[in-house]
């Protein structure tokens, strides 16, 4: 079987997989390899076609492929190889993979691994929501890819389940192709996507949002004929008397991503139960030395400006330990979540250098403080008008700050 | 194709195929005629996949004495097809003393239909095969296994048909003249068959047919069961099947754990009767308790390992107020001459349909004479399994071989291309997206085709030149799109 070696391989070439390549050739490394199992290179961003992306990054508003291509241009003009087409199929503990595309089954060895394969959207199934099983169901990121990429329309009557931001970016998407989006259905009591999607993709086109409300039954033998919607209660349960009708041919499911990890699990990594990713240190290793992970494989991110300033981080990390600089430390501090944060990440850091702590809350707040605290003692303080879980929140704290914690417990006070 | 047939066979699922296929060692002219546009699509995929040992029914039964038979005859037609079939066995597990005396009485009944190798096992034996498993005593039967059941209905029909019987696809029968020297059949996509037999394996609907040649005697009750699939993370958490001894009053055989062939693993099935013959909804109450009793019978499960649900319905011939057993019916109508009737062939019907089959090739051999062509095959071509169940070497010479292996399609199954196109350019050919997908496992993963739908309709679309129109989920009205952008 063909064989190659390379320093660092890159496995997923969207936004993270891109700023980490990239960042790994500026850092000092000549052998950098990129793994893409599409025909090219963008990841998701490619059907991303609406604007909003590189806020942060660029002071700009792209579109999914303009803002993908900054970085694709970028990693062209630094000469950093590629392989499209190539899909790796497995990974084990010693940063072996192997990776299948039409011309061969390649064995690559490699120095240091990045895994930036991004996550994939929860399912009907995994909801398992009562009813048929007609055609006509699609999730949102599935519907997107027919009908930008495509030119496929999926349906004329949209029902919408869950209120991600794909789902509401393609409840306008719908709407300007023609189609009539009946309602958003969401059965927490506030939305998950972020507030200015809210805006200008439901109301700015007068769609409802329906909050504690979910489907509770497809109908249709054949095609979708409609759903049973109802008010949820506190318990998750329909609300007796409140279902109603709601006659449609489609449905699009944006109820949550899921990170992609199969080849995490294959490899033998420890997982994190809260992120669904990798357990990562300050230099995003996982629990296997020179393996590394970052933008939306490690957890889901809000805005893919977040991604690549992560995966940059990543990708120098990357060589740091190509160039035996980075090292597992004899004890972590760890890092726990606690009162109002779902997750925090890293979940543990060696204290020798400065971080970011990246972490979302549990519910909407107002007027709070993120709290992250070794026992009593203050490590920092980040005050803030409005929480919401679909915001990521990201505080910088500095080594001197760890003194000798043991644990940092972060929490909303 | 001929329109003028020796056997005609109403309805391609496991048994209607089976039956095809033995035909189809002889010289005589046969057809399937199929409602739906693939076969196997009702009992025969929406089911436990198991084959029995055959401990659960009364001696000298038909269902006794076909089960045992069907068990021992799938090995070699297993080879011979390329279907996965692994006989992992199965533990009855008793809970108290009156299941303990259950255990016995079916050890003794299995005894008498000729089920080999029995065994009651004490705690101590049950944990070594099972480790873990709860109760106090447990009837092992070795000789039950596990198949992909779409798999052996979907190669049955593969090699009836390189052996020459036709098969209508989409054709519903709408009615049955019988002439007294044989039969007209016809049907919904306008066709019109005659043949000197006429075999009703219509299943769920074999009341139906069997009305239209007069003979009411048969009522089917359909009874749905609602499983969960497992995601496959969990392949590996159960070594052998383990079932709850019977208790009285229970239509099935309970809830309880499948491990497949493809490594996800089942729970249920319920037993819910229902009022028509296709209704597969799921219901929120079921899903629940299914939930719940996967939760109790695999404490690592977590929400996130439920992939998907889906029912399936029983034919069953007793009415919700009897429940229980009736006798499978196989019948040579005296009264209807050339009929065969094949009505009830609930479970173990997948287990036993190898059986039917040679049943059913007794009853036309005394219509009409068979003679064996030496033209039959009785191998199908291919490789048992999937490219992702192989080893990476097999993987790299299939992929020099051909570059179309070393395209993944499906990235959650592995799927490669030519996996893909050789479902899409299957002989019986693939009209809906669901024949695709029941034969080459694209879109079974655990992100449910979100990643390969939309790379396979690409396909079919560059390759087969699909208009938006074309693609069918399952059967007609099941368009997955509604037009172009504008």
């Amino acid at each position: 079987m063909n064989t190659i070696k390379h320093d660092v391989v890159v496995i997923g070439g969207g936004p993270a997989g891109l700023a980490a390549a990239i960042s790994a050739r500026k850092n000092g490394c000549k052998d950098v390899l990129l793994i893409e199992r599409d025909k090219r290179l963008g990841g998701i961003l490619n059907q991303c076609i609406h604007d909003g992306f590189g806020l942060h990054t660029f002071k700009e508003a792209l579109t999914g492929p303009e803002y993908a291509q900054r970085f694709i241009d970028e990693f062209s003009e630094l000469g950093i190889e590629s392989m499209l087409n190539t899909i790796v199929l497995s990974a084990d503990g010693k940063r072996n993979l192997y990776a299948s595309s039409r011309k061969n089954l390649t064995r690559i060895e490699a120095g240091s691994v990045i895994l930036s394969m991004g996550c994939r959207e929860r399912t009907a199934g995994a909801i398992s929501l009562p009813g048929t099983r007609p055609a006509g169901i699609y999730t949102a990121g599935a519907a997107q890819n027919f009908i930008n990429l495509q030119n496929i329309m999926v349906g004329k009557k949209v029902v919408i389940l869950g209120s991600g931001d794909i789902g509401l970016i393609m409840a306008r998407r719908m709407t300007l192709e023609g189609a009539k989006v009946e309602g958003v259905f969401e059965i927490l009591p506030y939305p998950s996507g972020l507030a200015r999607n809210i805006q200008q993709c439901l109301n700015d086109y007068d769609i409802p949002l329906s909050l504690s409300t979910s489907v509770i039954e497809i109908h249709g033998k054949e095609r979708v004929t409609g759903v049973t919607v109802a008010q949820i209660d506190a318990n998750y349960r329909p609300v007796s008397g409140t279902e109603r009708l709601v006659p449609c041919d489609s449905i699009l499911l944006s109820v949550g991503l899921i990170p992609e990890n199969e080849l995490t699990r294959g490899a033998g990594i420890n997982m994190e139960g809260r992120t669904s990713g990798a357990a990562v240190d300050d230099t995003f290793m996982t629990s296997v030395p020179g393996i590394f992970s970052c933008g939306n494989v490690l957890h889901v991110h809000d805005l893919v400006d977040h991604v690549s300033s992560e995966a940059s981080q990543v990708g120098e990390y990357a060589v740091r330990y190509l160039e035996g600089e980075i090292k597992s430390p004899d004890a972590y501090i760890k890092i726990e979540p606690r009162q109002g944060v779902r997750y925090v990440l890293p979940q543990k850091i060696s204290g020798i250098r400065d971080f970011t702590l990246s972490l979302r809350v549990t519910e909407p707040m107002r007027d709070r403080a993120v709290w992250v605290r070794d026992g009593e003692r203050k490590v920092a303080r980040k005050k803030m008008a409005r929480l919401h879980p679909a915001e990521m929140i990201r505080i910088k704290i500095k080594k001197e700050k760890l003194n000798d914690a043991k644990v940092l417990e972060v929490a909303v006070e | 194709m001929k329109k003028q047939y020796d056997v005609l066979i109403i309805g391609a699922g496991v048994v209607g195929n089976a039956i095809a296929r033995e035909l189809s060692r002889y010289k005589i002219n046969a057809a399937v005629v199929e409602k739906d546009l693939d076969v196997s699509t009702g009992t025969s995929s929406r089911n436990s996949g198991v084959i029995h040992s055959g401990i659960h029914y009364k001696p000298g039964t038909l269902r006794a004495r076909l089960n045992v038979r069907g068990n021992a005859l799938m090995t070699d037609l297993c080879r011979d097809l390329k279907v996965k079939i692994q006989y992992i066995g199965k533990l009855t597990v008793a809970q108290d003393d009156i299941d303990v005396e259950t255990l016995h009485s079916l050890k003794q009944q299995g005894e008498a239909n000729g089920v080999p190798g029995l065994e009651i096992l004490d705690k101590d034996q049950m944990q070594k095969i099972q480790p873990g498993v709860g109760g106090i005593r447990a009837l092992h039967s070795p000789t039950t296994g596990i198949i992909c059941p779409y798999g052996l209905t979907i190669a049955l029909a593969e090699n009836a048909q390189a052996n020459g019987v036709d098969f209508y696809l989409g054709n519903e029968v709408n009615n049955i003249v019988s002439n007294g020297q044989g039969f007209t059949v016809k049907t919904s996509a306008g066709e019109s068959l005659s043949a000197s037999v006429v075999v009703n394996a219509a299943g769920l609907y074999s009341d139906h047919i069997a009305r239209m040649v007069g003979i009411s005697d048969y009522s089917i009750y359909p009874c749905r069961g609602e499983y969960l699939i497992l995601d496959k993370r969990l392949e590996g958490s159960l070594n052998v099947l383990v079932y709850p001894a019977p208790r009285k009053g229970g239509a099935g055989l309970g809830i309880h754990l499948t491990n497949t062939v493809d490594g996800n693993i089942l729970i249920g099935p319920s037993n819910e009767y229902v009022n028509e013959a296709d209704d597969y909804a799921c219901t929120a109450q079921i899903i629940d308790t299914l939930k719940k009793e996967g939760h109790e019978l695999l404490p690592g499960l977590s929400t996130s390992d439920f992939i998907r649900n889906f029912s399936g319905l029983r034919p069953k011939q007793t009415p919700p107020e009897i429940k229980g057993f009736k006798d499978f019916v196989i019948e040579s109508r005296d009264d209807v001459p050339g009929f065969i009737n094949l009505v009830g062939i609930e479970s173990p019907g997948l287990t036993c349909s190898p059986a039917i089959g040679l049943m059913v090739r007794d009853m036309v051999a005394e219509k009409i004479p068979l003679e064996e062509k030496p033209s039959f095959i009785s191998e199908r071509p291919g490789i048992v399994g999937f490219f992702n169940e192989l080893r990476p070497e097999e993987q790299a010479d299939l992929v020099a071989k051909d570059p179309d292996y070393g395209e993944i399609v499906c990235r959650c199954e592995q799927v490669t291309k030519k996996e893909v196109l050789d479902a899409i350019q299957n002989p019986l050919g693939a009209k809906t997206i669901g024949a695709i997908k029941y034969r080459s496992r694209a879109m079974m993963g655990r992100c449910q085709g979100g990643f390969c739908l939309p790379r396979i309709v690409q396909i079919l679309q560059k390759d087969f030149g699909y208009r938006p129109e074309d693609y069918l989920l399952s059967n007609a009205g099941s368009q997955l799109f509604t037009g172009r952008v504008r």
